[in-house]
């Protein structure tokens, strides 16, 4: 996973509410295998009409400079726990995602994958929308800070649970980082089947209609 | 707060932490359910080289890449390929597996609690949002990203942050023709598709209590579109005797043991709540989206499409107007399925509308397993259908999300009983309202919305 620690860039505006991520990835490119590259899929219904043709009012323009960084209207991610959308933002450059509200599913997912998530307060919000509607602002996110700086001599504060941004920091691969804990989880499961038998299911039997 | 007055969400939380950090605690998981989709989970653990660590807790099963008509099976290789892809995986790793042609088979919501895979108590994980479905019995179940997905294989455990707890209490009693599926879109309509958002939903009162378990799965399944991971429901005489004919629930002294342990799975008086909320059933009517997410829902009798500009994003993808009623509008077909409405009980439902008429669009009804499927032969069900000209299907998610090679054609308005109206869901540029199966089937005898009460007699 890579790390996420200073980023600079124009944002992408995706400012409806409750963009769900039937939308970010389309159900049919889940089958893609990741190598194929998921940036092609991001939006893809929005992006292209039925004949492959980019649409007029595409979310994203093939023109603009590249964006790293996304001010997503309030929900953002919601209904199906597909990690494919988030693939779809990181693989097309994405690294961090600034709403008012991301959805929980989504935002787990975008944690281990290198994708900042930051939740801020509407009014917040509201004056980096104002400042990145022109196109050629730019918005600084430093995790190290935890600071969010834009036109020079502006910067907000943003929160993030320790472990979370210490995971995007550092690019940690969480399962190794678990092993860690082995001794633990050895030690849990002992007691806790010993005291419950009954969660194993019986296995091997084959039912009949 | 003492350790008397636990939510039935704290309670289960605690049994199952292993450590904790603070933020996050790390958690074990009783059961692991992977699908077509959790390829990429697979991909993670081989290229790591490492093994499953509790192949017994962990099942296969497949269910959103399964065509409707198993002969067509061959008709899209990347479709097949997504379920011999979960074949190889699952022999791989020598994981008890629902394959194609399995008398077990299903979807993953559908399937695990007919077995008493699902049991009360335990925490459920699977690669797919809808594992809400499973609270139904008192368990803690949460849909996860294929990451996470990865790490409980690798190691039987994941960490979470702790959600807030939520009660959605729910007072009086459904009228008839009303159903979990009208009540589960009153709620979101209620408190939003994010009303939920960071929490854990307990489900309370006379009205939960009254509901059968395929009732209380359809309303846990919905718990996500308002935006929890959780939503449960207290184990009670209902969910005990569901179990009791479980096959692969725990039997003999394992039962004793587990049936002890279940009665104590319920909030204690006194527990406390980051959220309550109370809800009022008795005026809910059978309702229908108009819109693009679950909240956008209105009563089927009254309620008409919103003021909203003329051009509005949804309204245009919707072809609906500001004011147009939502009774009599046309629709292209039918979907009866997926894993909110598949049960017999919707089955039957369905049946019960349909029996002596004909539908007069496409109508397209799909078993939740192939234990149900059966079943719904064996009572004359699906005569009923085919009499009526519906085409019945091979159970799995089939045109809830079209990745089966069902869909809902660009433009074409499809009144299902599935779960999302999302743009695209469906199929690209497909129209989606989500009604109830009755609902659904009375549509599909009129080729419009209608209101089911008026074809039962009920009063309106």
């Amino acid at each position: 996973m890579k790390p996420v620690s200073q980023v600079t860039s124009p944002a992408l505006l995706l400012l409806d509410d409750n963009i769900d991520t039937d939308q970010i990835i389309p159900a049919r490119f889940l089958r893609k295998p990741r190598s194929s590259g998921y940036h092609h899929y991001l939006f893809y219904d929005a992006r292209y009409d039925m004949d492959g043709n980019e649409r007029a009012n595409s979310p994203i323009s093939s023109s603009a400079p590249h964006q790293s960084i996304v001010l997503a209207g309030h929900n953002i991610g919601c209904g199906s726990s597909r990690e494919g959308a988030v693939y779809a933002f990181t693989d097309f450059g994405v690294q961090v995602i600034i709403s008012t509200k991301i959805a929980d599913i989504f935002r787990s997912n975008a944690i281990r994958n290198g994708l900042l998530p930051i939740q801020l307060e509407q009014d917040m919000f509201n004056i980096l929308v104002a400042h990145c509607n022109d196109q050629q602002a730019q918005l600084t996110v430093d995790l190290e800070r935890c600071e969010i700086l834009w036109a020079e001599d502006h910067h907000l504060n943003f929160n993030i649970d320790e472990e979370s941004r210490h995971q995007l920091l550092y690019g940690i691969d969480d399962i190794q980082a678990t092993l860690a804990w082995s001794q633990h989880i050895e030690t849990f499961k002992h007691h806790y089947l010993v005291d419950h038998p009954w969660v194993v299911p019986i296995t091997g039997i084959s039912s009949k209609n | 707060m003492p350790h008397s007055t636990l939510t039935l969400f704290e309670k289960i939380w605690r049994q199952h932490l292993v450590v904790t950090t603070g933020d996050l605690d790390l958690l074990w998981i009783d059961r692991h359910f992977v699908h077509e989709g959790s390829f990429h989970a697979f991909d993670k653990l081989n290229s790591s080289k490492r093994e499953i660590a509790h192949p017994e807790l962990t099942f296969g099963i497949a269910d959103h890449y399964v065509p409707s008509d198993l002969a067509k099976l061959d008709d899209d290789p990347e479709i097949a390929g997504m379920i011999h892809l979960l074949d190889e995986n699952t022999r791989r790793h020598q994981l008890t597996y629902f394959g194609l042609g399995h008398d077990d088979r299903g979807i993953v919501h559908v399937s695990a609690p007919e077995l008493g895979l699902t049991l009360p108590g335990l925490i459920i994980v699977c690669g797919d949002s809808h594992t809400t479905t499973h609270g139904a019995f008192g368990a803690l179940a949460m849909g996860i990203g294929a990451t996470e997905v990865a790490h409980v294989l690798a190691t039987q455990t994941l960490w979470q942050r702790r959600p807030k707890t939520m009660q959605i209490h729910l007072e009086g009693h459904l009228a008839k023709d009303v159903t979990a599926k009208d009540l589960a879109l009153h709620i979101i309509y209620e408190i939003g598709t994010d009303g939920a958002t960071h929490h854990a939903v307990e489900y309370t009162g006379a009205a939960v209590r009254a509901m059968s378990m395929d009732a209380r799965m359809t309303l846990c399944n919905m718990t996500i579109e308002a935006g929890a991971r959780v939503g449960m429901i207290a184990p009670d005489e209902t969910t005990i005797h569901w179990l009791h004919r479980a096959p692969r629930a725990p039997k003999g002294k394992a039962w004793k043991q587990a049936e002890l342990y279940w009665r104590s799975l319920y909030s204690d008086p006194g527990a406390e709540y980051d959220r309550s909320i109370i809800i009022d059933v008795s005026d809910v009517a059978p309702r229908v989206t108009w819109g693009t997410n679950p909240e956008q829902s209105v009563p089927i009798d009254t309620g008409v499409v919103p003021e909203l500009d003329n051009g509005h994003s949804t309204l245009s993808y919707m072809a609906l107007s500001p004011g147009q009623p939502l009774l009599d509008l046309p629709i292209d077909q039918v979907f009866i399925g997926s894993c909110t409405n598949s049960r017999i009980s919707d089955l039957r439902a369905v049946a019960a509308i349909l029996a002596g008429g004909k539908v007069k669009v496409p109508t397209l009804i799909v078993a939740g397993s192939n234990h149900i499927k059966v079943q719904a032969e064996a009572e004359g069900l699906e005569a009923v259908f085919r009499a009526a000209g519906a085409n019945w299907g091979e159970s799995g998610c089939s045109m809830c999300v079209a990745m089966n090679g069902d869909r809902v054609e660009p433009g074409k308005r499809c009144a299902s009983t599935s779960n999302r109206n999302f743009p695209g869901r469906q199929g690209p540029g497909a129209r989606t309202h989500l009604m109830s199966p009755a609902m659904a089937a009375a549509a599909a005898l009129h080729g419009r919305l209608v209101d089911v009460r008026q074809l039962t007699g009920n009063s309106v």
